[in-house]
């Protein structure tokens, strides 16, 4: 501003204003710096941070750390029945609230009629996403456990998680649904579609990837999960597997695993890092390596439909 | 093809139709349970502990020792864990994701800001207790070679370590934020003879405050939230003290150190989890309200 002023006055003598321009750019090469630098801080971390896991826990990634149980021996302990309860209770998370998810944001996008109960879903629904993950544990210690007696079991657990990310998929359903174009409904029920063939057939189908790059990044938070179900209690020693979902009598099916006792990986990684001794650690960054891998990977596969959402997005 | 509907065919069609709505009508309700449901549970829970602790002992007590024999319920020590952890991640991560925000959304190429902030989104989907393990096992060891004395447990590291997961949240969100505000705006600041970056700090930036606030806002309700990092990294012993060199508690370690014992169903140890989860819960409120608030200004702005 005061360059604006002091102008028409210096216009003969040039001198302090270009000595003034001057230093106005170098603080503007010296913010550049500043900014690149700061940028720099999160990029390094992230670097440190997989660095460091790798340094520490690379050497214990064999075969036996992926089929061994937890041990007092560090160097037999494996995550066997961690990464197992992982897959089982996500197998929960995802059969709860992916339908519930996109049930909900089918409902509140396509069919919600715009009034202040609509209103109150949606606030509500952004309101959820900003409760801590550790009062969903709360939720579930209180409710599941003790209130209607699931237990501290895999169930109690996949419900818990499922709860925790059901705002994530609503969100990214909704995202996905509003972003299918108009005439495409309009073409539906011109042919004489009903509302729920246009939307099963046809509004579903092309909202698909986007409803699943939400479903991914849901998982994926639901997997690196641990204070809520340390609150419900899952084990950290875990040496046996649950009961197998298939038997070899009729009806083939058994769902008795839902209900057992169990561990995950954040929760494994969580008790040998809360131990004494080097061992341990190798063993936790270990976990923290796998862990990251398959975070990352989901993230990978997530990033991966929506680049191909906007290539093939023509509307 | 086929020829029209019956009468039949369409009564049903119509029902199945009001079927699939009322399911999907249940889902959507189901989200309102979750929320009734968690405060139903917390205050029930709360309220047998305040039957028994006098509310203002809670509020304004200065030791908390509900293990103990003589037990102490002041929660004001749990909450200066809290806020000083929210204090050191704010401090860390404020100049930090705002210099980022700014550098990317005004000075960086569209190459560079493609492709850096999807990697530091990254940051956001690292599982927390790995964060716990690298605030414990490196940043912690890595600051006491500059802070001498420094104990293996502080508030110092968690805090740091905080404030890296939400670069993602204040960083990323605010530079959305910034890069909303229209071309004009800049156009017309350069055009008058200011450098880029007096444009991007005095006409971009206050253009953009309700933006870049409602990004940090969001930050800080997630560090207040957060566990694993301060259950690992921060000790957990209550410690009511304003230097972040300490350890302390969080309320959130507190509720983490407490559900790790076995602590019978119903006593009033039990019941203080639900307590300091209350606590917790309406603290965030407040955040997520604010910050409610001040994105919706900021999307009437344009």
């Amino acid at each position: 501003m005061s360059i604006a002023l002091s102008l028409p006055a210096r216009a003969s003598t040039d001198q302090p204003f270009a000595d003034h321009l001057k230093r106005r750019h170098r603080r503007e090469v010296i913010f550049i710096v500043l900014g690149i630098m700061a940028t720099s801080v999160g990029l390094i971390a992230l670097a440190m941070l997989v660095v460091d896991l790798a340094l520490s826990g690379l050497t214990r990634i064999n075969f036996d750390f992926f089929t061994n149980f937890p041990s007092r021996r560090a160097s037999q302990a494996g995550i066997l029945s961690a990464w197992v309860g992982s897959l089982l209770v996500m197998l929960v998370t995802a059969s709860i609230g992916i339908p519930l998810g996109v049930a909900a944001g089918i409902y509140l996008e396509e069919y919600a009629p715009r009034n202040i109960w609509t209103n109150i879903v949606e606030i509500n629904v952004s309101n959820l996403a900003g409760v801590p993950s550790i009062v969903y544990g709360l939720l579930a210690l209180g409710l599941f456990v003790y209130g209607f007696g699931t237990g501290r079991s895999i169930f109690t657990a996949g419900l818990t998680l499922a709860l925790l990310i059901l705002p994530i998929i609503i969100v990214s359903t909704r995202e996905a649904i509003r972003a299918v174009p108009w005439s495409l409904r309009e073409a539906a029920y011109g042919i004489g579609a009903t509302k729920w063939q246009v939307t099963r057939d046809h509004v579903l189908p092309a909202a698909i990837p986007g409803i699943l790059t939400g479903v991914i990044i849901g998982i994926s938070r639901a997997i690196g999960e641990t204070a809520p179900l340390v609150t419900i209690g899952a084990l950290s020693f875990i040496a046996f597997l649950p009961p197998s979902p298939v038997t070899g009598t009729f009806p083939f099916i058994s769902f008795a695993w839902m209900f057992e006792g169990f561990t995950v990986l954040p929760i494994q990684l969580f008790n040998w890092v809360s131990r004494p001794g080097q061992d341990f650690h190798a063993n936790a960054a270990a976990a923290g390596l796998v862990l990251l891998a398959v975070t990352l990977m989901l993230n990978a596969v997530a990033i991966y439909f929506r680049y191909q959402l906007r290539k093939k997005l023509k509307w | 093809m086929a020829s029209a509907l019956t009468v039949s065919e369409r009564n049903a069609q119509k029902i199945r139709e009001k079927i699939v709505e009322f399911f999907l009508l249940l889902a959507a309700v189901s989200s309102v349970f979750v929320t009734l449901a968690i405060v139903f549970v917390l205050v029930y829970e709360s309220f047998g502990f305040f039957v028994t602790v006098p509310i203002m002992d809670f509020l304004f007590g200065t030791t908390w020792t509900p293990l103990f024999a003589d037990p102490k319920y002041g929660i004001l020590p749990l909450l200066g864990g809290t806020m000083l952890s929210t204090l050191v991640a704010l401090v860390f991560v404020g100049p930090i994701g705002l210099a980022t925000a700014i550098y990317l959304s005004e000075f960086a190429s569209n190459g560079v800001r493609e492709t850096i902030k999807p990697i530091l989104e990254i940051l956001s989907g690292v599982p927390t207790v790995v964060y716990g393990f690298f605030a414990l096992l490196f940043v912690t060891p890595a600051l006491q070679t500059f802070v001498p004395g420094l104990p293996g447990f502080n508030i110092l590291s968690s805090g740091i370590v905080i404030g890296i997961m939400i670069i993602p949240y204040v960083a990323s969100l605010s530079e959305d934020a910034l890069r909303a505000v229209p071309q004009s705006l800049r156009d017309g600041s350069l055009a008058l003879g200011a450098t880029r970056l007096e444009t991007a700090l005095k006409v971009v930036l206050p253009a953009a405050t309700s933006g870049v606030a409602a990004a940090f806002i969001l930050g800080i309700s997630r560090a207040v939230g957060e566990t694993m990092i301060v259950a690992i990294a921060a000790g957990q012993q209550p410690n009511l003290t304003f230097d972040p060199r300490e350890p302390a508690a969080t309320i959130t370690a507190y509720i983490v150190q407490v559900a790790l014992g076995d602590l019978p169903h119903g006593s009033i140890a039990y019941q203080t989890i639900f307590a300091a989860g209350l606590m917790l819960l309406l603290i965030t409120l407040v955040f997520n309200v604010i910050g409610f608030w001040l994105r919706h200004r900021f999307r009437e702005a344009y």
